[in-house]
């Protein structure tokens, strides 16, 4: 396997990953958290398959399949707790729900 | 033979045990009826269960040893549950479950139309059942497990009427003095563990004279320190002060724990420690003089008291005098043949005392009475058949019996002074008793409630007095304690001289009768006069204030420690600790402060965290 490089996988992974903690730490609509979340759980994938195929090891797709599971998980109890949100305040913005402070 | 040892003994404790916890476990969802059964029923089957043990007992006496379990196995210390049933042992069981089981049936009637009838029957029964451990085990550990369970039970019942507070204080009261004596009981306890490996009684016993001479400095450490124990238990100088204030506890509680059983438990401990007491005789002679001390001071104080419990309070502290008066003497089952009778009598007058009080609507001031032996026909039978066997009336009272056993026992053992203070004591007794019962129910009802008075109906009422009623004369003292074999033989004497004795102790008892009736019924006048004014009046208060005894304590102990309190308040060490808990509170107020429920604060804090521990690791080699 040749081609793209080893170092421009890694960087498009880092990318991706800025990208998504900058969501997740600016964006107060919590349908754009989640969004953010499931760009970073995918960043960090694309980075084990890009290991994985660099070096020439499977180890780095199994690692993507169990990324794919948590982020499937994620995704489900992050859109209960976001149907619950809208159901509670009538809102999407999480600093409405901002009651448990010390 | 019916069923086996093994079975009843345990059963007798566990039964009330059970009714504490179907009371308690309850939690008021029983209506008064219901707890009433409950607490009755449990004692009646205990009592029944005490029946078919000394039917057993009667028919094969020997000593019945049951183990339950181990209660701690460490190295040679195994204390086990085990109890044990000899002659002394059944004297108490059938005290406890018999008179226990008639003052419950009684409180029946007594307590209707209070508070809290659950939680009334609840601790009454726990305390039967502590008291039956106290005297059923066979090692000093159980027996401590028992006196401090009464000593709870007792704390528990006296505060009872709670929502007035000097209930609480009395209560209290009753709980820090008896625990004085406690921690006596419990070094002692120690002492013996340490000298002679083991807290078995029987093996204690059997190893004290191997281990020491009679007089041996140890051995008197141990004696006194038991002695102490009982001192506190039994309301004896100089540990006496809480009886009195007992008395706030509703009055079976009265009857119960503070005449029958519990206050005797020191009279029980000395008997059952008696080999140790043996072997130390100047112990034994200061348990005498504790005896005779307390009752002539209870006698004089019951003499000058208003409140008809207070006088009987006294009266219980003197005759428990006389039970260490007997002590003293190595008498021990004269002790215990008096603490029976007493047991009977002094339950009979506390109740008749209770019968008094319901009927005359919560009146127990006896200058606010008078008059009612009319009225409360019963009640007055109770107090002259009650009333003459504590004044030891001879013949026909149970009192009687006990009392002259005491007083022949120290005449035969050279007891001179304490035989003179039991004589004392026993006209003092005939005139505070002919004092209450004339002051109480004869001349004119001195308050409405005394005027309005309505007896009790019903058997519940009637039976127990009834039945304590004949107890308490000549018939109960038919019933002879089964000790030979677990006490000392009782000094002989000549026959001549034990007929004299009784003679002039009949002659002692009816003249303190005789001057008593003479002064209430007749010199009345004369007697409120003196006591109103000059020395008389002086003595009255002294006496009215048992001797002073609390207000000296008061100066002595208690407020030189509120004024230590006082003082120890605004310590150094107390800042220091005090500096500890604001540095904690100010840590606290700062990290609770970055709990501020925002989602993004959150993610940005570890994005900031992580960072910082990655470049932390980039920049650490």
């Amino acid at each position: 396997m040749s081609g793209v490089p080893m170092e421009h996988g890694l960087v498009l992974a880092a990318i991706l990953f800025a990208l998504g903690l900058a969501g997740l730490m600016f964006r107060r609509n919590m349908v754009f958290i989640l969004m953010s979340l499931e760009i970073m759980l995918n960043s960090a994938g694309l980075a084990f398959i890009v290991g994985g195929t660099a070096w020439g090891q499977p180890e780095g797709q199994a690692m993507f399949l169990l990324v794919i599971t948590l982020a499937a998980a994620e995704a489900s109890v992050g859109l209960a707790l976001l149907l619950q949100l809208n159901h509670r305040f009538k809102t999407l913005d999480t600093d409405a729900a901002s009651r448990m402070r010390g | 033979m019916g069923l086996s040892m093994s079975l009843l003994l345990p059963l007798t404790f566990l039964l009330p045990l059970a009714g504490t916890l179907i009371l308690s476990l309850s939690k008021g969802r029983l209506g008064e009826r219901a707890s009433a059964v409950v607490g009755v029923t449990s004692m009646g089957l205990s009592a029944i269960v005490t029946v078919l043990i000394a039917w057993q007992y009667i028919a094969e006496p020997h000593v019945y040893g049951v183990t339950l379990w181990r209660w701690i196995s460490v190295e040679d210390f195994q204390p086990s549950i085990g109890l044990v049933l000899d002659g002394l042992s059944l004297t108490m069981l059938g005290i406890i479950t018999g008179v226990g089981f008639l003052i419950h049936l009684f409180a029946a009637w007594y307590m209707q139309g209070e508070k809290g009838i659950t939680r009334f029957y609840a601790y009454m029964n726990l305390f039967v059942f502590s008291m039956l451990l106290l005297v059923l085990g066979d090692n000093l550990l159980l027996l401590f497990f028992g006196w401090e369970g009464v000593g709870l039970c007792s704390y528990l019942l006296i505060g009872y009427y709670y929502e007035h507070s000097e209930n609480g204080w009395a209560a209290f009261k009753a709980f820090v003095v008896t625990r004085i004596g406690d921690v006596f009981l419990a070094i002692g306890m120690f002492l013996l563990f340490f000298e002679l490996g083991t807290l078995d009684i029987a093996e204690i016993l059997r190893r004290a004279p191997q281990m020491w001479a009679e007089g041996d400095p140890t051995v008197e450490l141990a004696a006194l320190l038991m002695l102490g124990g009982a001192v506190g238990k039994s309301a004896q100088l100089p540990l006496h002060t809480w009886l009195a204030d007992a008395m706030a506890g509703p009055t079976p509680v009265s009857a119960l724990i503070h005449a029958a059983t519990m206050v005797t438990a020191g009279v029980y401990l000395i008997a059952r420690m008696n080999g140790i007491f043996l072997l130390a005789p100047d112990i034994l002679e200061l348990a005498g003089i504790i005896g005779a001390l307390t009752l002539l001071m209870a006698g004089f104080a019951a003499l000058a008291q208003t409140d008809i419990k207070r006088v009987l309070a006294y009266s219980t502290m003197s005759q428990i005098g006389y039970m260490f008066l007997a002590l003293g003497a190595g008498a021990f089952d004269a002790a215990v043949f008096h603490l029976m009778t007493h047991a009977f009598f002094k339950a009979l007058l506390f109740l008749s005392a209770g019968a008094v009080i319901i009927s005359c609507h919560h009146e127990q001031d006896m200058r606010r009475l008078g008059g009612l032996w009319k009225r409360l026909p019963l009640a007055y039978a109770g107090f002259i058949v009650g009333g003459s066997a504590l004044a030891a009336l001879p013949l026909v009272s149970a009192g009687f019996y006990s009392k002259d056993e005491i007083l022949w026992q120290e005449l035969v053992t050279d007891h001179g002074g304490l035989l003179i203070a039991g004589m004392i004591g026993a006209f003092l007794t005939s005139l505070y008793t002919v004092r209450l019962i004339i002051l109480t129910f004869h001349g004119q009802p001195k308050s409405d409630n005394a005027r309005n008075a309505e007896a009790g109906r019903g058997l519940v009422h009637a039976v127990p007095l009834i039945v304590l009623a004949l107890l308490s004369t000549f018939l109960g003292a038919w019933i002879t304690p089964p000790l030979e074999n677990v006490l000392p033989a009782p000094a002989e004497g000549e026959e001549f001289w034990h007929l004299v004795l009784e003679i002039v102790a009949a002659g002692v008892a009816i003249a303190g009768i005789a001057v008593g009736a003479w002064l209430y019924l007749r010199r009345r006048g004369w007697l409120a006069k003196h006591t109103s004014s000059g020395w008389g009046a002086w003595l009255w208060t002294f006496w009215h204030h048992a001797w002073g005894i609390d207000e000296l304590y008061d100066r002595v102990l208690v407020k030189p420690y509120r004024g230590l309190v006082r003082i120890l308040r605004s310590d150094i060490i107390d800042g220091a600790c005090g500096l500890l808990a604001k540095l904690a509170w100010l840590l606290h107020q700062g990290l609770s402060r970055t709990q501020t429920g925002k989602l993004r604060f959150y993610a940005m804090s570890m994005v900031a965290g992580a960072t910082l521990i990655l470049l932390a690791l980039a920049l650490v080699p």
